[in-house]
């Protein structure tokens, strides 16, 4: 099976400290990758370098055997990566519709069947098509931010603690809806505090620490390994 | 006062509010989209005069032309400005940003003393534009009367931009969030050009209905005006084009009436009177957004 993106000693650092330093990954076309850590690991920085939105101080990143590194975010876009920031990050005055559209904003071609595509994932949307995008509850911002993700029609959508501070029911919700965009062929690189459920869903996964990545495998094995469930799932060893 | 002078003080002072409309929305879409108060914009609009003086009386270039070249320089130096001034400083922290801003400000001051003299210099006219007319018993003179509907236009076409194009959308979502606008691909940079592109070109066109009706221009004729738009979109909420617009013109006829009852010399106080009655009563303005910082 093809990478389709490599990461080679990714370096990190802000305004002299390192916040990531020297993580190499791999993410298999058409699968779900997740990348488990604490808070302040360098997850999300991993992600920011990908879409370009940071700039690293070295790397290599290859997206379908492209150098991304030093390209500008939107570029990154046009060739189909895409990221769900953390905490949303919906644009609250603008309509849901234009959020979805906003999503789609470098394609020039028609978007009316993505648009019922993301509204048969997200009936939810379609219902508030012409409110705000601030008045929907969190549940339902989560949706509105993958669903405006799905419309640039990326290979690759990776996503940013998508579970947070979620009901978990809308939680499951979320989970299941990952999973069914993956079943349609969209690689999924997905960093999540929520270790249990991530590593239920992965096909592969890794763990980060400080920077540094420690411990990689598929996401049954690090699911039944003591150490991680100790530290991430909240299982102590007996 | 009978109807007829009542009514002829009342488009004055919608003629000038008109152009303190325009301005003030200069203000307003920068301070939307960057956060910044752009104290330069009243020297851009000084410059604008000075493209004119040279179009019209340096080159003697028939009116249209020299108006055609007038937006263009002063969106041009608008856009440059903004390259050499704002946007290496894009990640500083606001207040340095803000200073760059008064020095620009200076800058345009001294340099336009240093370029044309200190002197005043004679405003061009065009002579269609100072026709007198006569609207039921009303006298006035033609640019007064097309500078609000001038400015309706203009609001009317800016509004359909912003809230039904793509552009729109884009200036909409950058003036929320940065980063996430990156994210959805849209070049942030170029967005906040065509801001400033637009400000720049209200301004020329604001400079050009302000200055016809007046003998002479200076280095500091901006900054008078320049402030007084900043109040006018303080006022309407920073960051609301239509608060802007009404504070334009709130703050056209006040000055107006004020002037009309024979205390000329009190009209300026009372502009900023405005202004520190607003921001101690309801400092966001009439239609200015909330500032809720989330964590």
């Amino acid at each position: 099976m093809s990478n389709i993106l490599e990461i080679k000693n990714l370096v990190v650092s802000y305004g002299g400290i390192e916040a990531v330093k020297g993580i190499s990954m791999e993410v298999p076309q058409g699968q779900i990758v997740t990348l488990i850590g604490a808070n302040g690991a360098g997850k999300s920085t991993t992600l920011k370098s990908i879409s370009g939105i940071v700039r690293p101080k070295e790397a290599s990143i290859l997206f379908d055997g492209e150098e991304m590194v030093g390209k500008s975010p939107d570029y990154i876009v046009s060739k189909g990566i895409t990221l769900v920031p953390e905490g949303r990050r919906v644009f609250p005055n603008l309509t849901v519709m234009e959020n979805l559209k906003i999503g789609a904003y470098l394609r020039k071609d028609n978007l009316k069947d993505d648009l019922e595509y993301v509204f048969r994932l997200f009936p939810r949307l379609k219902e508030r098509e012409w409110q705000m995008a601030g008045t929907l509850s969190g549940g339902e911002q989560q949706m509105l931010a993958v669903g405006r993700a799905l419309m640039s029609k990326p290979k690759l959508i990776m996503m940013d603690e998508p579970s947070l501070g979620l009901a978990p029911l809308v939680v499951k919700d979320i989970f299941r809806i990952i999973q069914t965009i993956n079943e349609e062929g969209i690689t999924v690189l997905l960093i999540e505090q929520n270790a249990n459920m991530a590593l239920k869903i992965a096909h592969k996964a890794y763990v980060i620490e400080t920077g540094k990545i420690t411990m990689e495998g598929t996401g049954l094995e690090l699911l039944e390994n003591e150490e991680i469930k100790e530290a991430y799932l909240g299982k102590s060893k007996k | 006062m009978n109807t007829t002078t009542f009514l002829q003080y009342c488009l004055a002072g919608i003629s000038i509010g008109g152009i303190y409309a325009m301005i003030a929305i200069g203000y307003t879409m920068v301070y939307g989209i960057l956060r910044l108060i752009n104290f330069a914009h009243g020297d851009i609009f000084m410059m604008a005069a000075y493209f004119m003086i040279f179009a019209m009386v340096d080159f003697a270039l028939p009116w249209y032309v020299s108006l055609a070249l007038v937006a263009i320089a002063t969106v041009l130096l608008g856009v440059f400005i903004e390259k050499i001034a704002y946007k290496p400083l894009r990640s500083a922290p606001r207040m340095s940003i803000m200073i760059s801003a008064i020095g620009v400000s200076y800058l345009l001051q001294n340099l336009a003393t240093y370029l044309f003299s200190a002197l005043p210099k004679g405003y061009p006219q065009i002579p269609f534009l100072m026709t007198n007319i006569n609207l039921g018993g009303i006298s006035t003179s033609v640019v007064t009367f097309i500078t609000p509907i001038l400015t309706i236009i203009f609001v009317v076409l800016l509004m359909q931009l912003i809230n039904h194009t793509k552009i729109g959308m884009a200036m909409r979502a950058v003036s929320k969030d940065f980063e996430t606008s990156q994210l959805m691909g849209i070049k942030i940079n170029r967005i906040i050009s065509i801001t400033f592109v637009i400000g720049c070109f209200l301004a020329a066109v604001g400079s050009v209905l302000y200055f016809t009706p007046r003998p002479s221009v200076y280095p500091m004729a901006g900054s008078l005006p320049g402030l007084k738009c900043f109040i006018a979109a303080v006022f309407g909420g920073i960051g609301s084009i239509p608060g802007a617009v009404l504070g334009g013109f709130l703050i056209g006829l006040c000055e107006t009436f004020i002037k009309a009852a024979g205390y000329s010399e009190f009209s300026d106080v009372f502009t900023f009177l405005i202004l520190i009655v607003m921001l101690l009563f309801k400092p966001t303005g009439l239609f200015g957004e909330k500032i809720a910082e989330k964590v």
